[in-house]
């Protein structure tokens, strides 16, 4: 046991945890103000609902080993998870400090998705949608990356924080959602105007600043490998930042205040799963790559294929780590980190073949997974609030507040 | 001339512009008010329960038009405004004495327009 790494990571989770918030600023500027609070209200109900789940089974289903579809309920209740270490998964921290650290990105995790399907879901449709999303897609994906005996593990997939099981797990279920949910009320390929861009920015900020437990606390150790994520992170994050800025200075004329924060969030997922395999410099190449991707993503594939993805969900995290993992197979380096891998560029062609698997298992197994789950949920409850109520906005028809006043 | 002032669901303002551009009537204030008719306010619409006193969001379009241009701006707002449902909004239509532009000092007619 060794009590800075157990800082360390106790910190990072606390981190993690502000992500969560951070991303209810950074979705619910862009709606409008008739969402805002629907926005804030499933993120903050995703902390409760998700947080409850992980601690009952959740923590189970993605972690007790096992070489299953999941881990099963051997932990179930946190039965054997104390304040010994784990060596299966971090021998210098308590067992504890491991299970609420990953419980964090149980929680933002589908708390991405909602971005897809923005402004129109029923709000005990969605309590249902992401229960049976947490429990089904996320547990037995996490188990299979980075539980003892999940089967992508033993293949070798490089995942250091979460693309595959985060990112890209939340962005295709993003883009199947949008795609079944359909178009919001009056949406003809130009989404309205975001309400509140300066809460935007702040949630930008503050999941930027979460990012760092996110992928640095993914050591799980307070040593070089957090402190070399730590700074891949944010290389990434501010190329990513600064290429989207130029992007749109050269293709729209103006650099905007969006699209520099949405660089920055393209940057910070695609670097997520490389951020403990790679040096610096990469980061600037994960970070350029990334904003490109997500870039035509959001203003040409998005708009030409029709689907309403209304806060890119898929655009951003989805296309972003499905580079960043493939990166990884790339720039991944035994120099900088002796338990992971080299990647192409250090030699090994096999480490990009096996992230490729990884990436097309991900899509696969979320992109139908969601599927079904969605068809179920409709069928039972009825997923989209009537076109009346979309007119109203979710805040007062969904939990009969208004966020702002107009007189006092 | 006459002003004509509406009162409208604010979801409904990009379908009134777009009739009202088709009518030709380019000018319009738009303002964000509060208020309610015969809905008497939100829940007692949307969720069967009696209770009234709250004010609903609307939107306030005023158009100042010469006499020739007022049917087609009412025409083109019901159009644009009309769902048929309870809290659609109202069109009042008052007299206007004079209309000056600011830039030039023109006066009437063509200040108008």
């Amino acid at each position: 046991m060794n009590s800075g790494d157990t800082a360390y990571v106790l910190a990072s989770a606390a981190l993690v945890l502000l992500m969560t918030p951070g991303l209810a600023f950074f979705y619910g500027g862009m709606v409008r103000r008739k969402n805002v609070l629907g926005i804030l209200m499933q993120c903050v109900i995703i902390m409760c609902l998700v947080g409850l789940q992980w601690v009952l089974f959740g923590y189970s289903l993605a972690f007790a080993p096992g070489k299953g579809f999941w881990g099963g309920l051997a932990w179930a209740g946190l039965g054997g998870v104390g304040a010994d270490p784990n060596p299966d998964y971090a021998a210098t921290i308590p067992h504890t400090a491991f299970m609420i650290f990953q419980g964090m990105f149980a929680i933002i995790t589908p708390a991405l998705i909602i971005g897809a399907f923005a402004e129109r879901m029923k709000f005990p449709a969605f309590l249902a949608f992401i229960l049976l999303w947490a429990t089904f897609i996320y547990d037995p994906l996490a188990h299979w990356v980075w539980g003892a005996g999940g089967w992508l593990k033993e293949l070798g997939v490089l995942d250091f924080a979460g693309g595959t099981v985060v990112h890209i797990n939340a962005g295709i279920a993003g883009f199947v959602t949008a795609l079944l949910i359909g178009k919001r009320v009056g949406y003809n390929g130009k989404a309205p105007p975001p309400h509140n861009l300066p809460f935007v920015v702040l949630g930008t900020g503050l999941l930027w600043f979460g990012w760092f437990g996110f992928n640095s606390g993914s050591a799980l150790a307070a040593n070089g490998i957090a402190a070399g994520a730590f700074v891949a992170t944010n290389t990434a994050a501010v190329a990513a930042g600064l290429a989207w800025a130029i992007l749109e200075w050269l293709v729209a004329g103006r650099p905007t205040m969006l699209g520099t924060v949405t660089g920055v969030v393209a940057g910070l997922a695609a670097v997520t799963p490389a951020s403990g395999f790679i040096s610096p410099l990469p980061g600037v190449a994960i970070g350029l790559v990334a904003s490109a991707c997500c870039f035509a993503a959001v203003t040409i594939i998005k708009p030409r294929l029709g689907y309403d993805d209304s806060l890119d969900a898929f655009g951003v995290h989805g296309m972003g780590c499905i580079w960043g993992v493939l990166a990884t197979g790339l720039f991944a380096s035994k120099a900088i980190n002796v338990s992971g891998a080299d990647g192409l560029l250090a030699g090994n062609l096999h480490q990009l073949f096996i992230q490729l698997i990884a990436v097309a298992v991900t899509l696969a197994y979320s992109g139908l997974g969601t599927l079904v789950i969605y068809k179920v949920v409709d069928r039972v409850i009825g997923i989209r609030v009537s076109e009346h109520e979309e007119n109203i906005g979710l805040d007062l028809t969904q939990h009969r507040e208004g966020a702002y006043t107009v007189l006092e | 001339m006459k002003l004509v002032i509406a009162i409208i669901q604010p979801h409904r303002l990009e379908k009134v512009k777009a009739e009202l551009y088709k009518a030709e009537v380019n000018l319009i204030t738009v303002s964000e008010v509060l208020g309610h008719g015969r809905q008497k306010g939100i829940t007692e619409v949307y969720r069967g329960i009696k209770e009234t006193g709250n004010l609903l969001r609307k939107v306030r379009l005023e158009i100042a038009v010469n006499d020739p241009f007022v049917e087609p701006t009412v025409k083109a707002i019901v159009k644009g405004a009309r769902t048929g449902e309870t809290g659609d909004g109202k069109i009042f239509i008052l007299p206007l004495e004079r209309c000056i532009r600011i830039r030039t000092g023109e006066e009437g007619r063509e200040a108008i327009g």
